[in-house]
């Protein structure tokens, strides 16, 4: 290496760095590893195995929206044929016997999701922005509705099911239970983000970037902004697929829900909610979401409507998602000025808090008087019980949301105080935001 | 010896608005070109006809004695024409790093690779590491490009010009906003950069344009008008009537 490499490169990474970055993987396999017997259920292990495939789909999401600018409204498509055709593969494999253990079958989705990526996708890479958001839209209803017509491949509305444990067995390994199912998922999971994260390490994943900044740039560097959307869209597509298949597996059943469009609008979500920004926020997304989803359902007949809410929430104040906003406390956490804004968050918590509480009683009371207003008025949400029908509610539930706002405002702005504050430290510290 | 760049009968008209009516001119090979005219003339949209951003209406582009009107660009950069942008064109929201990083694959053949290591590459940070030193931002290195000051983002953008190796280089007013001290400092730059290399520079500021070429075109309403070494223009009649005595007036 020259003299000028070494002076003005960024550093290769030390030992120690390198120790790091290992270690955050080991520690992840290990955590794998572990999780099974510390949350033991079935209902847990069930929830991890939702959770592992949400994270492959969101990531493999995020590699066409964050990495490579390009908003689609139809990932579900190459999700939902990778599940397709490795039920019908569990079929076939099954009835002849093959000698093609569970554990690669995914593989057939991850191919599945690539092929259609690469056959639908060089017509809509050619531009990104709205007309490659609207041609995703179409594809997406084009093969979500062929999913109810075509009935022999996909099944109809029952979808088509399949027995994974007929299958060639590895090591006695019968995938019945539910642990081997989220031991499957879970190497699966590794394996796919080490490859996605591998992925922007890499020159395309570097001009996918590129092409996410300035399309028209990259064209007069030697690139062409097409291609490089179009791998970008196929890689996408593989990971997808991935993930249909091990839903799939997962559930024995593919369904046309598994190509329709709230498949996709919850992949969005996941995404953006986590963040686009860096690496981790799609699987923070994802683990969010998922749980959210899974949680909320039992706590709250309106759950979607909470959901939309919080979308609309990150994108209005948190564009950066949740990883933004944790993101940008590094600067301050690394000049130790982080005890500045704390206190301010304490308090506003407080308001903020109020503020919601009052309007998740009003949404409530709203959705009892117009969804079921025969029902008994004392219900139940979040656990909690009232009655609906009770002038107290009804005052709080328009006190809380307007009075906390009006507090929340004002210690809002104490936290912008703070934050300031800190920041302008940490920067005289030379801490770089 | 053939010409770096030769345009033959350029036509280009936008409906029905002729902007270059017959433009024809060389640049030779190592040539250090400039392109002067007042505002509308066609220059800007002679740049984007050359590098492949728009098609002529009629006419054709030689690159090294080669027809490359019609091509796309980044055809054409890869046989080797790189240009820049009169208004910033970076990629902003990645580093300085990343930036020229970018500007430099293709040419080191890295193409659309997706099974190597990028900060496993030697001849990639090799030549990373001399143009950022090149363009003396080796300092924000890790500053994202948006974040930098206009006339950084000025010498990035001539970095990213540069870095592919390209032996034929456009700059699309690279002084454009600059202060005295700053264009002194980019003209240094440019002098340097393009040392060995043939350049065609549209250019404003004429001490830039005086100093650094060894020929220039003057185009006025989508004509060139003459062509000639900074003396030969200088005693030019019509140029002086219909360009240099509008700047003196």
């Amino acid at each position: 290496m020259s003299e000028i490499a070494k002076t003005v490169a960024p550093p290769l990474p030390t030992a120690a760095e390198k120790l790091r970055f290992y270690g955050i993987w080991a520690t992840s396999l290990l955590l794998l590893l572990l999780l099974p017997n510390i949350f033991s259920s079935g209902a847990a292990l069930t929830t991890f195995c939702l959770i592992g495939i949400s994270i492959i789909f969101s990531l493999s999401y995020n590699i066409l929206l964050g990495q490579t600018g390009m908003l689609s409204f139809g990932h579900a498509v190459y999700y939902g044929l990778g599940g397709f055709l490795v039920i019908h593969a569990i079929n076939i494999i099954g009835a002849n016997k093959l000698p093609i253990p569970l554990p690669v079958i995914p593989l057939i989705g991850g191919l599945t999701g690539l092929s259609f990526a690469a056959l639908l996708g060089w017509v809509s890479t050619k531009r990104s922005g709205t007309a490659f958001a609207m041609i995703s839209l179409g594809v997406a209803e084009l093969i979500a509705s062929s999913a109810l017509i075509l009935r022999t491949f996909f099944g109809g509305e029952a979808g088509i099911s399949a027995n994974r444990t007929r299958l060639f067995k590895l090591l006695d390994l019968s995938f019945g239970p539910q642990i081997q199912i989220y031991y499957l998922v879970a190497a699966w999971t590794l394996i796919a983000v080490l490859a996605m994260y591998a992925l922007t390490r890499t020159p395309l994943g570097r001009v996918c970037n590129a092409v996410r900044d300035n399309p028209e740039r990259v064209q007069f560097v030697g690139y062409n902004p097409h291609v490089v959307r179009y791998l970008a869209f196929c890689f996408s597509g593989f990971f997808a697929g991935i993930a249909g298949a091990l839903a799939a597996i997962n559930f024995e059943i593919a369904n046309s829900a598994y190509l329709g469009a709230q498949q996709s609008g919850t992949v969005l979500f996941a995404t953006y909610i986590g963040g686009i920004g860096f690496f981790v926020g799609p699987i923070l997304g994802a683990i969010f979401v998922t749980i959210l989803s899974l949680g909320l359902s039992d706590l709250t007949q309106v759950w979607q409507l909470y959901f939309g809410l919080i979308f609309i929430s990150v994108v209005l104040f948190a564009p950066g998602g949740i990883t933004g906003v944790l993101m940008m406390h590094r600067p301050l956490l690394k000049a130790g000025t982080l005890q500045k804004v704390l206190p301010s968050y304490l308090i506003a918590l407080v308001p903020t808090l109020a503020m919601i509480a009052g309007l998740v009683l009003a949404i409530e009371t709203i959705v009892h008087y117009t969804v079921n207003p025969g029902d008994d008025s004392h219900i139940k949400a979040f656990g909690i019980g009232f009655d609906a029908a009770s002038p107290f509610v009804w005052a709080i539930s328009v006190i809380l949301p307007i009075g906390g706002y009006l507090v929340a405002r004002k210690t809002w702005t104490w936290v912008a105080d703070a934050w300031g504050e800190a920041t302008s430290l940490a920067e005289n510290k030379g801490v770089a935001s | 010896m053939t010409p770096a760049i030769e345009l033959w009968g350029i036509r280009k008209s936008f409906g029905d608005i002729a902007i270059l009516r017959d433009v024809s001119f060389s640049v030779a090979q190592d040539e250090r070109h400039a392109l002067i005219g007042p505002n509308g003339a066609g220059k800007s949209t002679t740049f984007n006809l050359i590098s492949g951003y728009m098609k002529p209406t009629s006419g054709s582009v030689l690159l090294h004695g080669e027809v490359i009107s019609g091509l796309p660009p980044y055809q054409i950069n890869r046989r080797g024409l790189s240009r820049s942008f009169q208004v910033t064109n970076v990629f902003p929201n990645m580093s300085v790093w990343e930036n020229l990083r970018c500007a430099v694959l293709w040419s080191t053949g890295q193409r659309y690779a997706f099974w190597k290591n990028i900060d496993n590459l030697p001849e990639v940070r090799e030549r990373t590491a001399q143009i950022l030193s090149d363009i003396n931002l080796s300092g924000r290195r890790d500053v994202t490009a948006g974040l930098l000051t206009y006339a950084e983002q000025r010498a990035l953008e001539i970095g990213i010009t540069v870095a592919g190796g390209a032996d034929v280089i456009l700059l699309d007013e690279p002084t454009a906003g600059m202060s005295r001290a700053e264009t002194e400092h980019a003209v240094a730059l440019i002098r340097r950069l393009s040392e060995g290399r043939t350049l065609l520079i549209v250019e404003h500021d004429m001490s830039v344009v005086f100093g650094l070429a060894d020929r220039i075109s003057v185009m006025v309403y989508g004509q060139i008008v003459a062509s000639g070494t900074p003396e030969e223009i200088r005693g030019n009649a019509k140029v002086r009537e219909a360009y240099l005595g509008e700047e003196a007036a």
